[in-house]
C-alpha cells in the first residue's frame, strides 16, 4: 500500500518538460481528405514546437461531434483547442467567458493583415476581442459532374444548373442516378441554400437570412427557388445513400451524374485519384452566378487556466495560420486558404476557379454567420423532409420556410 | 424504549440512517432535475440555461413543428406494435420452451442472445440485414424469385416498421425469458389438476396460467415500455431519422433541439411533454394497481 502510494507521489511530480503540454485538439475531420488534412497541422505542431498534438477526431459530422465538444467545455472538462465553423456556433460560449481570448496573438501575428476576406476574421470577432483562429475558407456553391456518367449516357457535360436538370431523364434511362443527395439533414437545407444563393442572387439569401425579411422569402422570387428546389427532388430520387462523403463517392464511381456540395468533396476526388476536368468537372456557382461563400472551419481555444497549456495553445494558433501549414492542410483539404499571398501554384484546376473567385471578391457571408444553430436546425427538418417527401408541394414548404424566417432570431 | 412511547421519527434510526443518500439521490437528482427540466422549458435558453421566461411559446412552437407530430406518430406506432407483438411473440416462445423440448438452453441462449447487444450495433446489423443491395431482399432473389422486393429502410411509409423489426429482434428474448420464468413458477399440481379435468392445454395456458402471470406481465410491460419512450439509439444507428423525418422519434427531438440546435427551452419543451405523456399513462394505472390494494 505505501509502496503505492510513493509510486503515485513519484508520477505526480515528475516534470513534464520545460513548458512543453499535450494539446488536446478536438475536431470532426474523419473522411478520408479531411484526415490527411489534419495529418498536416498535427506533423507541423510537433515538428515545429516542443508541445504534442492530442488528436481528438470524432466521427459522425459537425451535428455530432458539436454537443459533444459543448458538454465538455460546459462540463469543466475543456480540450486544448477544438474546431468549429466560424459564425455563430460559438457565440454563446464567448458570452459566457469560457473561451480563452486570443487578441494577443493575433495582434503579434497581424492577422487583420493578413486574413483574406476580413469578413473571416470579423466572424471570430466579439465586441472587438479575437476569439479564433481560421484555418480555411469552404463555399457550398459548387456542382460536381461525372465526366463518365454523361459519356455513357451520350450527353455533353453540362455548363449550368439548367443544363443539368435538362440532362435529368436521359440520365436516368442509361441507369444513371441523375443527382446524388445523402440523408443527412444539412445536405438538403445546404442544396436548397445553394440554389437561393445563386439561382436568386446571394443578395436575396443575406436579405432573408442576415435580416430575417419574411416577405422576402414569401416572393415570387423565392416561388422559383422552391421550383427549382422541386426538380432537384425529382432528381435526387432514389439515391439511398446516407453520408455525404458516399454520395461524392456515387459521383466517383460514375453511378451518379451530379451532386451540389461544397467544396470539401474535392479531397475526396483526390483521395480516390481523380483528376479535375478529365474525370469530374467542378462548377462554382451552378454556373449561374460565379459566387462563394467564406464560411470555414475555425480553432478555438476554451479557458483552461493552465500557463502550459495557454502557451501550446498560442503556439498551436500560431502554427495554423503559418503560410507553410496554410498551404499544406488546404491542398489536402481542398478548401482555400485564408491568407491571399500564399503560394499557391500545386492546386489544381477546382482550387484555382474558387481562387480566382476570391481574388475577384465575388463572395458571401456563409449561412453559419447569419442564422444561429436553431434556426439552422429548423432548416434542415424542413428541407430533409421536401427533399425526401414528393407530396410536399413547393407552396408548402414556402409557406413553412416564412415562418421558419419570421420566428428566427 | 421501554419507559415511554417511541418517537416515530426515530424508530428503525439505522434503517433510516442508510437510506439517506438513496433518499437525496432520489429527490436531487431524479425530482429536482425533473423539476428543474420543467421551469427551464418556459425559458427561451439557448446553449446555455437562462432564466429569461417566455411563458409556453416553446410549447406552441413545439406543437406547430411537424417533425414532433411525426415523432409521436412514430411513437405510438411502434409502441403499440412493440408491446403487442413482444408479449404475443414472448409469451408464444416461452409457452414452447416450457414443453420440456431438448436443447432447451441452446435455444434460449440463442433467442436471449440479441439481448446482449446495444442497440447502436441493433441498428446497424439490421440496416444491412434491410439493405436491399446486401440483405434480405438480396438473399430472396438469389434464390430465385427475381421481383421480390423488401426495401423497408428507404420506404417513408413503412420505415418505422423496418425499426420495429430491429427492436422485436433485440428485445423480444428478454420478455420470453421473464415469461419463462414465470411459467417455471407455476405449480405442477395445477397443471395435473387441469388435466385430469380434461381441460385442453391452450385453455389451461389462457384461463389458468395467464392470470396467474399477472405479475410477471407488469414486470414485463414496464420493462418494455420505458425502452419504448426512450427509443433513440436503434433510430439513430439504423435510419437516423430517414428518409426525410420519417423514422424520427420524440427523444431524438429532445436531443437534437438540446444540443445540435442549441436551443435547451424547444428541447426542455419537448422531454416536459415526454414526461407528461409517461405521467398520464403510469398514474391512472399505478392508482389502480396499488390503490386497490390498499383498500383490500
Amino acid at each position: 500500500m505505501k509502496k503505492l502510494a510513493m509510486l503515485c507521489a513519484a508520477t505526480a511530480l515528475t516534470p513534464v518538460g520545460a513548458g512543453a503540454a499535450e494539446l488536446e485538439v478536438t475536431h470532426w475531420w474523419t473522411s478520408g481528405g479531411e484526415a490527411a488534412a489534419v495529418a498536416k497541422f498535427a506533423e507541423a505542431f510537433n515538428e515545429n514546437t516542443e508541445h504534442t498534438w492530442v488528436d481528438g477526431a470524432i466521427a459522425g459530422g459537425g451535428g455530432t461531434a458539436r454537443p459533444v465538444m459543448v458538454s465538455r467545455i460546459i462540463g469543466g472538462d475543456p480540450m486544448g483547442a477544438f474546431q468549429f465553423n466560424h459564425g455563430r456556433q460559438a457565440e454563446e460560449l464567448i458570452e459566457a467567458g469560457l473561451l480563452r481570448d486570443m487578441t494577443h496573438v493575433a495582434e503579434e501575428e497581424g492577422w487583420k493583415e493578413i486574413v483574406n476576406p476580413p469578413s473571416l476574421l470579423e466572424a471570430c470577432t466579439v465586441d472587438g476581442r479575437i476569439y479564433c483562429a481560421p484555418v480555411n475558407i469552404h463555399s457550398w456553391q459548387w456542382l460536381w459532374l461525372s465526366n463518365d456518367a454523361f459519356a455513357e449516357a451520350g450527353l455533353d457535360v453540362p455548363a449550368n444548373w439548367d443544363e443539368f436538370v435538362e440532362a435529368g431523364d436521359a440520365l436516368r434511362e442509361a441507369g444513371i442516378q441523375p443527382l446524388a443527395l445523402g440523408g443527412q439533414p444539412w445536405q438538403s437545407s445546404g442544396l436548397f441554400n445553394v440554389l437561393m444563393a445563386t439561382l436568386a442572387g446571394p443578395e436575396v439569401l443575406e436579405q432573408i437570412y442576415g435580416e430575417k425579411d419574411a416577405e422576402l422569402a414569401a416572393s415570387d422570387t423565392m416561388a422559383r427557388v422552391f421550383q427549382a428546389a422541386a426538380d432537384a427532388r425529382e432528381m435526387a430520387q432514389g439515391s439511398n445513400v446516407i453520408d455525404w462523403n458516399q454520395a461524392t463517392n456515387m459521383v466517383i464511381t460514375d453511378a451518379a451524374g451530379g451532386q451540389v456540395m461544397g467544396d470539401w468533396a474535392q479531397g475526396e476526388f483526390a483521395v480516390a485519384g481523380e483528376v479535375a476536368g478529365e474525370d469530374y468537372t467542378c462548377i462554382p456557382g451552378l454556373g449561374v452566378h460565379e459566387v462563394i461563400s467564406t464560411g470555414g472551419d475555425a480553432f478555438y481555444f476554451p479557458e483552461t487556466g493552465d500557463a502550459e497549456t495557454e502557451a501550446a495553445q498560442d503556439a498551436l494558433a500560431r502554427i495554423l495560420l503559418n503560410p507553410d501549414t496554410q498551404v499544406a492542410f488546404n491542398l489536402a483539404k481542398g478548401s482555400l486558404p485564408i491568407r491571399g499571398d500564399v503560394d499557391l501554384t500545386a492546386a489544381n484546376d477546382c482550387m484555382k476557379k474558387g481562387l480566382e473567385i476570391l481574388e475577384a471578391g465575388n463572395t458571401m457571408p456563409d449561412v453559419n454567420m447569419l442564422n444561429t444553430e436553431d434556426t439552422n436546425n429548423q432548416l434542415n427538418d424542413l428541407f430533409v423532409e421536401f427533399f425526401n417527401d414528393p407530396s410536399i408541394t413547393p407552396e408548402d414548404a414556402q409557406e413553412r420556410f416564412v415562418s421558419i424566417v419570421e420566428s428566427a432570431e | 424504549m421501554a419507559s415511554g412511547r417511541p418517537i416515530q421519527l426515530f424508530r428503525n434510526m439505522t434503517a433510516k440512517i442508510a437510506a439517506i443518500p438513496m433518499i437525496l439521490t432520489a429527490l436531487v437528482i431524479f425530482v429536482g432535475g425533473t423539476a428543474w427540466t420543467v421551469v427551464y422549458s418556459f425559458t427561451n435558453s439557448k446553449l446555455l440555461p437562462r432564466a429569461n421566461f417566455v411563458g409556453l411559446d416553446q410549447y406552441e412552437r413545439l406543437w406547430n413543428t411537424n417533425r414532433w407530430i411525426v415523432s409521436i406518430e412514430n411513437l405510438l406506432i411502434y409502441g403499440i406494435c412493440m408491446l403487442v407483438l413482444s408479449f404475443i411473440i414472448g409469451f408464444v416462445l416461452a409457452a414452447l420452451m416450457d414443453q420440456k423440448i431438448r436443447f432447451e438452453n441452446t435455444f434460449r441462449t440463442i433467442i436471449l442472445y440479441p439481448f446482449a447487444l446495444s442497440f447502436i450495433v441493433t441498428g446497424l446489423i439490421w440496416q444491412w440485414l434491410l439493405n436491399p443491395d446486401f440483405g434480405v431482399q438480396n438473399v430472396v432473389r438469389g434464390l430465385g424469385w427475381v421481383s421480390f422486393e423488401f426495401d423497408p429502410l428507404n420506404n417513408s411509409s413503412i420505415v418505422i416498421y423496418g425499426v420495429l423489426i430491429a427492436g422485436l429482434w433485440q428485445g423480444t428474448g428478454l420478455v420470453m425469458v421473464l415469461m419463462l420464468a414465470g411459467l417455471r413458477g407455476i405449480d405442477q399440481e395445477i397443471w395435473k389438476a387441469a388435466r385430469v379435468d380434461g381441460i385442453p392445454m391452450w385453455k389451461t395456458y389462457l384461463y389458468i396460467v395467464v392470470p396467474m402471470l399477472r405479475p410477471v406481465f407488469i414486470t414485463s410491460i414496464v420493462i418494455i415500455a420505458s425502452g419504448i419512450v426512450r427509443v433513440y439509439d436503434l433510430v439513430v444507428a439504423q435510419t437516423a431519422g430517414g428518409p426525410g423525418i420519417s423514422s424520427e422519434v420524440p427523444a431524438k427531438y429532445v436531443y437534437d433541439y438540446m444540443f445540435q440546435g442549441q436551443n435547451l427551452g424547444q428541447g426542455f419543451a419537448a422531454s416536459t411533454m415526454m414526461l407528461l405523456a409517461v405521467a398520464i399513462v403510469i398514474i391512472p394505472w399505478a392508482y389502480l394497481e396499488f390503490g386497490s390494494r390498499n383498500r383490500g
